[in-house]
């Protein structure tokens, strides 16, 4: 319990970073986790080189485990390029989470990244791997 | 005559009966407050079908065999339990299928296809479960019919002056008891309604039965559907009731083996009810289990079982007030079945689930299969606490507890 909720965790999703809205965004998706109804839309403004990301920003309401490591993303993939993000694994991001998760709560926690590799998609054409291109098609706006 | 009193029930001594209580979760005994989305099995249940598999068991109405013989009078046995169950005047009007859900998907696709067309009204209420609205809903889209919603008011009690704004109803489909937030409904009523402009009344009793003494010549409905898993039998088994004059009318659901009368390469023709219905090998075991767990339910006493959850929903309302910052949904005790629907103020239901689970206290979060209920009511999502025949007080207070922890650790 106290694992799961650990301090980290808490103080993302008390005090999110990177919390807001990017009007008029370069790349932007919004995503919906139907099974609880958590909700994520991602906005991503470029640097000069098109490429590199300069702000990226998320809004929407969720559960602690989806707005934590919604938040801890927006902290991972500052000053990354579209492409290195498209082939960020997600390993990545759970091992930044760093509890362990049922598969319900699993979904949770990579709902933002997923968001994040749709908006991606569809502003650059980056790959979109397998296990997301189904999110792309049904709850994805 | 003397007044009988109603049989009180001891759920501490029911308790001993389910093994499911015999474990510990993360260290703690466990309270089971999910009994909404499927109850637990009494031993009884589970030894009928143990020696159902080691003595009895053979494919039913075919074999001249005894152990066939000894099968088939298992599972028809059953379906005199079932007709009794709901008060049906036939046992052949009682289907058994794989779910309250099938059952519902066999009137809505059996009855829905041939009765329904332009110009006619589907009228189901805010208050379906997903498996007595989407297939409704589809099947009023594939015969050009309109689907309509009966609406619920703010305590989620449903608004029985607006069905004078309908005309040209053709189906009425409501559930008994609400399973998102515990509401009993006036089937009776809405039965008579519908009868008088012609239309057909489909009950879903999927959260009703288990908790409430079912009649369906008294509820004056044309179809009933209700399951066993949420009535302490095994899952994958429900079971239908139908008036044998729509459903002697009614086509075939599905087709194959044991519901037919001839197949010609011509022409196939149907059998019987309620054999026409029943196509494949059915869950035969499971049909027994659930036998067994009706007779279980009923040696308790129904009305007992009501009248139990009616106060532990009055409790639970009360301990959860004591917390703080916890808004409950649904009508007030009195008219309410064993669920409590509620949410932590800015904490979402999913953390509330999880801090509890910690505890040993399992609840459900999440919308309930009830999608169109959760937007009338304005949340994505709420926690459902919802209780049985076994469920004891202390439960509860470790429920409360609980919350005053998930305050704590998230408020």
């Amino acid at each position: 319990m106290e694992d799961l909720y650990r301090e980290v965790i808490l103080d993302h999703y008390k005090n999110p970073r990177g919390h807001g809205v990017i009007e008029d965004a370069d790349a932007q998706a919004e995503g919906l986790n139907p099974l609880c109804g958590d909700e994520v839309t991602i906005y991503v403004q470029f640097g000069e080189d098109g490429e590199t990301v300069d702000e990226v920003k998320f809004s929407g309401r969720g559960c602690a485990i989806s707005q934590a490591s919604t938040s801890m993303l927006m902290e991972m993939v500052q000053g990354r390029t579209a492409t290195e993000i498209a082939e960020l694994p997600k390993e990545d991001l759970l091992e930044e989470v760093g509890i362990p998760l049922t598969p319900v709560r699993l979904k949770c926690a990579l709902l933002g990244l997923g968001v994040l590799k749709v908006a991606l998609h569809r502003a650059k054409g980056t790959p979109l791997p397998q296990e997301w291109a189904g999110l792309d098609e049904l709850d994805l706006k | 005559m003397a007044v009988t009193a109603r049989p009180a029930l001891d759920a501490q001594k029911l308790r001993a009966d389910f093994p499911i209580f015999e474990q510990k979760i993360h260290g703690k005994p466990l309270a089971y407050l999910d009994s909404a989305a499927s109850s637990q099995k009494p031993r009884q249940v589970l030894d009928a079908i143990r020696d159902f598999y080691e003595n009895s068991y053979a494919n039913v109405h075919r074999g001249v065999y005894l152990l066939s013989e000894r099968a088939t009078e298992a599972y028809e046995g059953a379906r005199e339990t079932a007709r009794e169950f709901v008060n049906a005047p036939a046992a052949r009007e009682v289907i058994f299928t794989r779910s309250a859900t099938e059952s519902i998907n066999l009137v809505a696709y059996a009855w829905g296809l041939d009765n329904l067309g332009p110009g006619d009204v589907v009228l189901v209420t805010e208050l379906e479960h997903h498996s007595n609205f989407a297939p409704w809903q589809y099947i009023a889209k594939r015969t050009g019919a309109e689907f309509r919603l009966l609406p619920i008011d703010d305590q989620g009690e449903l608004q029985l002056d607006a069905l004078e704004e309908h005309d040209g109803v053709k189906v009425v489909a409501a559930n008994l008891v609400s399973n998102s937030l515990g509401t009993v409904n006036p089937v009776t009523k809405l039965a008579a309604w519908a009868h008088e402009r012609g239309a057909i009344m489909v009950v879903d009793a999927a959260q009703g039965a288990p908790h409430h003494r079912v009649d369906v010549q008294e509820l004056g409905c044309d179809f009933l559907a209700f399951s066993s898993h949420k009535l302490c039998g095994p899952s994958g088994v429900g079971a239908l009731w139908g008036r044998a004059e729509l459903l002697e009318q009614m086509a075939p659901f599905n087709l194959g083996g044991h519901m037919i009368r001839s197949v010609k390469a011509e022409e196939t023709t149907w059998g019987e009810l309620p054999y026409k219905f029943e196509a494949g090998t059915m869950p035969i075991a499971e049909v027994v289990g659930f036998g067994t767990a009706m007779d279980y339910v009923t040696a308790v006493g129904v009305e007992a079982i009501a009248d139990y959850e009616s106060e532990l929903a009055a409790y639970a309302l009360e301990r959860l007030a004591e917390v703080g910052g916890v808004l409950t949904y649904g009508p007030p005790p009195e008219r309410r079945a064993g669920i409590v629907s509620f949410n932590v103020e800015g904490i979402h239901p999913h953390d509330v689930a999880q801090v509890l689970d910690s505890e040993g206290v399992a609840i459900r979060a999440g919308h309930h299969c009830c999608q169109p209920l959760m937007k009338r009511l304005g949340v994505a999502a709420t926690n459902r606490a919802s209780f049985y025949l076994y469920t004891v007080p202390d439960e509860i207070d470790r429920l409360a507890e609980g919350l005053h922890k998930t305050r704590k650790i998230l408020g």
